[in-house]
């Protein structure tokens, strides 16, 4: 049964309240869409609201944590990323803050909302602030180890957290290790590497591809940075081709990372993302569709690829 | 303590740094010694041997470019070696250019792009409140600050979250770097916007006079956060420097430097 992503971060940081008297949750008028609303009506006085000030909720964070406190802060990744990128940057970063910033509503699958909701660039941001770290967890059960994993952390933690309800791929035993890739399927020919939502695609390219005789391994990269080198090497030495899979600009994100990772490795390579495009308002299934996340879409850029190699 | 002295020597070690940097921010670290001089010998509780001591005061310089004020009296306190002063904005520095507190012990926040210190601030006094700790946690402002958008944010938040533990000080020298704060963009009645915002709102006539200030600091208001207006002159203590706008990040040459080492009782 698909299950909120949302929520799942919302009860995440409710267990985090009852266990973890350093935690507190900071919104900026968004509480109904983050549903840290549901924090708040448990402990209000954990929970404060800036109202629609991100800038001052960034910084008010760092505040906290200069006070020996582990803030959430939740708004919409749109206002937070982008309305408060020099706060990130400046005050939580530069000054190794432990500020976690859990943002929802990343990408396209944002929907009806339409492009200027619809953050298809914080991946790229975030990557290249020092200090950052940055999960991005496929399901609701591996969004609660991503909180509770990042409260323990010290200094800043990005949690994307996605807007649709989606199927448990991970279970309770499935490792979260920061910075350690999960090999969800073996796979000899071809690897794609997928973060978020579109590890389930992933998995559906990787069926048919198996269809065909073509075995293709399917690795979730639940963290983005530090990125797991280790993985993405091995991988290389081991398939003929890797295909990375986001819901995010191919600019500067996931897909981008690997690359960086690649260079030089003598290995077929290409990315499923979103080719340098703003979003706009739609159905998110529709919206996929139009931006090419699919997985059929995967399964042509591992075809193409497998076929320039020799198979 | 002999403030009149203290703040002479203060005033040319400012100067020093500056000059031996090649660059820096003089006149608005000539504007704010006054007010930090007050917070750090008479007003704050602190500890330089122990400059994490959880229960301190803080303050946070968010008109963080005029570091040298606070650094010349981080180092006149013992928080580091005075020799190290001469080090500003150098390769390896613990005195970079703008405030790290990461580098620099003493120092409570990192500041440098204005209006952030300001909130940062204020959110040290929520933790601070939610802890039920009783430090206080002061912010210094600079006049041409106050034109971002964050100081406002700040104005509301700190009146909802009623930071009786908060004290925003306007260091309103009436200058920034492309001239009069008028013929910028023009801040009008900066006291009654944060009167009407709900703050305990106390002006200081002259914001060089130690007693005026200290008097200021001590008027505090129950659930509410206090501001308090300091009429400052930019480059104070410098004839040539007062109220001269040129004077706010230019790098001082040596006529200038032995010119004011000069009207300050240096060599």
């Amino acid at each position: 049964m698909a299950e909120s992503m949302r929520t799942a971060y919302a009860e995440a940081l409710i267990e985090l309240g009852k266990t973890n008297e350093k935690v507190v949750v900071l919104d900026a008028d968004l509480g109904h869409t983050t549903m840290t609303c549901a924090f708040q009506e448990q402990f209000p006085e954990k929970h404060f609201n800036f109202g629609i000030a991100e800038e001052n909720m960034i910084c008010g964070a760092a505040g906290f944590s200069k006070a020996g406190l582990v803030p959430f802060a939740s708004t919409m990744a749109m206002f937070g990323m982008g309305r408060a990128f020099e706060q990130i940057r400046n005050t939580v970063c530069y000054m190794n803050a432990n500020v976690k910033l859990a943002f929802s509503h990343p990408g396209i699958s944002v929907g009806a909302d339409g492009g200027s909701h619809q953050t298809v660039e914080d991946l790229a941001v975030m990557r290249c602030l020092p200090h950052m770290r940055i999960f991005a967890p496929c399901d609701p059960v591996e969004m609660k180890k991503a909180v509770f994993t990042a409260a323990r952390m010290e200094g800043p933690v990005y949690i994307r957290i996605s807007r649709p309800d989606v199927e448990n791929i991970t279970d309770e035993n499935t490792p979260f290790i920061p910075g350690k890739a999960n090999i969800v399927r073996n796979g000899e020919d071809v690897c794609i590497m997928a973060t978020g939502l579109m590890v389930h695609d992933a998995l559906k390219a990787a069926d048919r591809l198996e269809e065909e005789g073509i075995s293709a391994a399917v690795v979730n990269f639940h963290t983005i940075k530090p990125i797991d080198k280790d993985m993405i090497l091995q991988m290389a030495g081991r398939v003929r081709a890797i295909v990375t899979a986001e819901e995010h600009t191919v600019l500067g994100g996931f897909g981008s990372a690997v690359a960086e990772v690649l260079c030089g490795q003598n290995v077929g390579f290409a990315m499923v993302g979103i080719e340098d495009r703003f979003g706009q308002s739609g159905q998110p299934e529709e919206l996929f569709r139009e931006y090419g996340l699919t997985p059929e879409n995967i399964y042509d850029k591992c075809k193409m690829l497998l076929s320039k190699s020799g198979k | 303590m002999d403030y009149q002295n203290k703040e002479k020597e203060l005033q040319r070690d400012i100067i020093k740094m500056i000059y031996e940097a090649g660059s820096g921010h003089a006149g608005g670290s000539l504007s704010v010694l006054d007010i930090l001089m007050v917070l750090y010998y008479d007003v704050m509780k602190t500890d330089p041997e122990n400059p994490d001591w959880e229960d301190r005061d803080r303050l946070v310089l968010s008109k963080g470019h005029a570091c040298p004020a606070l650094y010349a009296i981080l180092a006149d306190r013992g928080y580091f070696p005075k020799e190290e002063l001469w080090t500003l904005r150098k390769l390896g520095s613990r005195l970079q250019g703008h405030p790290d507190a990461n580098k620099t012990p003493g120092v409570d926040c990192n500041t440098g792009s204005l209006g952030q210190g300001a909130s940062i601030a204020a959110g040290m006094a929520m933790g601070a409140k939610y802890l039920k700790k009783d430090y206080h946690v002061y912010t210094v402002i600079g006049d041409g600050e106050s034109q971002e958008g964050m100081i406002w944010e700040v104005a509301m938040s700190a009146a909802h979250f009623k930071l009786d533990n908060f004290t925003m000080i306007l260091d309103h020298n009436g200058l920034q770097i492309d001239g009069s704060n008028d013929d910028v963009m023009g801040i009008g009645d900066i006291c009654g916007k944060f009167a009407a915002s709900g703050w305990n709102v106390i002006r200081v006539k002259d914001g060089h006079d130690f007693d005026e200030i200290r008097l200021a600091l001590g008027q505090r208001c129950d659930k509410k956060p206090t501001f308090i207006c300091c009429e400052t002159v930019k480059g104070h203590g410098v004839s040539f420097m007062e109220n001269d706008y040129g004077w706010h990040g230019k790098t001082i040459d040596t006529p200038t430097y032995e010119a004011a080492m000069k009207e300050l009782g240096g060599r």
